[in-house]
C-alpha cells in the first residue's frame, strides 16, 4: 500500500463521506484448525475466544508473561474448529513463532500461515455496504459488526468480515492472491476511492484506535493502554493474566490518553508532554485530523494528567503546543 | 513547465525578484512530495536571514520540512492567509501559496540561483 494515491486528506474525506478501499494484504492471516485451536487461542489472547460462536470475530491482544502486548489481533471463528487470526504485518513472524511455540501444549491444533497465498482488501465508508452487497453473494450487509462468513464473489470463495480500522462501517474481504487485482479493479469500477497508508493512519487515529508499534507494544500492558474491555479479566487463564490483573488492582502508573490541540505544528511520536510544568510523558501518535480540522494525538501520561479536559503542553521542535485531554474517539460517525 | 520568471534553489524554493525585493515560496515538486500541507511555520516580520539559512518549516500530514531562504535579507511580509489555508501551498505554490517577502541584502544573489531549465534538469537527474 502506498502512502497515498490522490492525497491523504482527499482519501480520508472520501472514506468518511462515501467509501474507500485499502489493500491490507501485508497483514498476517493465520488459520488455526482442529479441536486444540480454540483452547490455544483462548490461552494466548486476552479476549474470550473460546466463547466465540460460529461467524463471530473479536479484537484482543496477545500478551507475554509480563503483560506487555506482543500484538493486537482480530480472531474470527469460521467453524467449530476453524479460526482465522489477522495480525499486524510487522508482527507476523513473532506471532507465528509464538503460536508454534505454544501449540506444542495443544497438540490437536494446526497453525497455517496463509498470508502470502491470499489478499485482503478493506472497503470502508457509509457507501460500502450498498456497494459490497452488489459485488459479493449473500447480502454481506446483513452481517453484524464483528461477524464474518465464507461466501462467493464471481465464483471465487472469499471470506468477508464486517470489520475495519477506520471508525466507519465497512468490510474486509479475503480472497486468493491470484484474483487480488481483479477484486481491486472491480471495487474501483464501483467507484471506491483507492486509499493509502497515510489516510489509514489519520482515519484510525480519529477513531481512537491504537497502532501497535506506536501506541502499544511489548512494554505497554492492556490496562495502561485503556484496553481493559478487551481482556477477559474474570475469565479463563491467558498468558500475562497475573501481570494484567495486578496492574488493574493497583491502578496503572501511566495511561494512554487522547488529546486535541488547535492548528499549528502537529504532535508527533516522541514529542515530550508536560503537565503543570513538568515533563510527564510523551506522544505516541499524532497528526492533523482532516475531519476535525485540528491536531489530535495520543500519548502516555500519569493518572493525574489523564482526566478529560486536563491541559497538556507538548514540545514540538522547540515550539509549545497547547493540548487538552479528550476521550476517544475523536470522531464519531453520524448516526443515520 | 517551471515558471521561467523565477529562480530556484536546490532545496526546492523559488524566488521572484522585484527590484530590491523578492517573494519566496516552494516549488510544485516540493508541494507534491510533501503532500497535503497542514501548517506553515513562518518567521516574524523584521527578522533577518543569511543566504541559504532556514527561515521556516512546512508541515504536511505525513512530514515536516525545513524551508531555506535562497537570498539573504529582511522579512518585510509573510503570507497571513497560510494560517487558515495552508493548502494554498499545494493548490497554487507560485501564486497564492507564497510564503515571505524579503528586502534583499544583496540583490545580485538571485542571479546565482538556478534558472527554470537548470532546476528541471536537476529534478530529472535525481529521479
Amino acid at each position: 500500500m502506498p502512502i497515498q494515491y490522490e492525497g491523504i486528506i482527499a482519501e480520508h474525506k472520501a472514506v468518511r463521506s462515501a467509501w474507500g478501499i485499502f489493500d491490507v494484504s501485508h497483514m498476517g492471516r493465520i488459520y488455526l484448525s482442529g479441536p486444540g485451536a480454540s483452547p490455544l487461542l483462548d490461552y494466548l489472547i486476552t479476549a474470550d475466544i473460546a466463547g466465540l460462536t460460529q461467524g463471530r470475530a473479536r479484537y484482543g491482544m496477545i500478551c507475554v508473561e509480563s503483560g506487555g502486548i506482543l500484538d493486537d489481533v482480530v480472531t474470527l471463528r469460521l467453524h467449530e474448529d476453524l479460526f482465522l487470526l489477522v495480525c499486524n504485518a510487522a508482527n507476523r513472524k513473532a506471532v507465528l513463532d509464538w503460536l508454534h511455540r505454544h501449540a506444542s501444549a495443544f497438540p490437536a491444533a494446526d497453525v497455517v500461515d496463509r498470508t502470502v497465498e491470499t489478499v485482503m482488501v478493506a472497503a470502508q465508508g457509509p457507501q460500502a455496504r450498498e456497494k459490497v452487497d452488489s459485488l459479493v453473494q449473500g447480502r454481506p450487509s446483513l452481517l453484524k459488526r464483528y461477524t464474518g462468513a465464507e461466501t462467493e464473489w464471481d465464483g471465487e470463495d472469499v471470506v468477508i468480515t464486517r470489520t475495519g480500522y477506520t471508525g466507519e462501517d465497512g468490510f474486509e474481504i479475503i480472497a486468493r492472491s491470484e484474483v487480488g487485482s481483479a477484486l481491486w479493479e472491480q471495487l474501483m469500477d464501483l467507484g471506491a476511492a483507492p486509499c493509502g497508508l497515510g489516510a489509514r493512519d489519520t482515519l484510525r487515529l480519529e477513531a481512537g484506535f491504537p497502532l501497535h508499534g506506536q501506541d502499544i507494544d511489548i512494554t505497554t500492558n492492556p490496562i495502561e493502554a485503556g484496553l481493559a474491555r478487551f481482556v477477559k479479566l474474570e475469565g479463563a487463564d491467558f498468558i500475562g493474566r497475573a501481570a494484567v490483573l495486578e496492574t488493574q488492582r493497583n491502578g496503572p502508573a501511566r495511561r494512554l490518553v487522547g488529546f486535541k490541540a488547535g492548528r499549528g505544528p502537529a504532535p508527533r511520536h516522541g514529542f515530550p508532554i508536560s503537565f503543570r510544568g513538568a515533563t510527564v510523558g510523551s506522544v505516541t501518535s499524532g497528526s492533523f485530523s482532516p475531519s476535525l480540522e485540528l491536531n489530535i494525538g495520543m500519548g502516555y501520561v500519569p493518572p493525574e494528567a489523564a482526566g478529560p479536559g486536563a491541559r497538556l503542553q507538548i514540545s514540538a521542535r522547540g515550539k509549545l503546543i497547547e493540548a487538552e485531554v479528550t476521550p476517544a474517539p475523536f470522531y464519531r460517525r453520524p448516526q443515520a | 513547465m517551471y515558471p521561467t520568471d523565477l529562480r530556484y534553489y536546490k532545496e526546492h524554493e523559488w524566488v521572484r525578484v522585484e527590484g530590491n525585493l523578492a517573494v519566496v515560496g516552494i516549488s510544485d515538486f516540493a508541494q507534491q512530495e510533501l503532500g497535503d500541507v497542514v501548517y506553515v511555520d513562518l518567521p516574524k516580520v523584521g527578522s533577518r536571514f543569511a543566504q541559504f539559512t532556514k527561515f521556516g518549516e512546512v508541515e504536511s500530514v505525513k512530514t515536516v520540512s525545513d524551508v531555506f531562504l535562497p537570498v539573504a535579507g529582511e522579512i518585510i511580509a509573510v503570507n497571513e492567509k497560510l494560517a487558515a489555508s495552508p493548502e494554498l501551498v499545494n493548490r497554487d505554490p507560485y501564486g497564492e501559496g507564497w510564503m515571505v517577502r524579503v528586502r534583499l541584502a544583496s540583490p545580485s544573489q538571485a542571479s546565482q540561483l538556478m534558472t527554470a531549465g537548470e532546476y528541471e534538469r536537476m529534478l530529472s537527474e535525481a529521479h
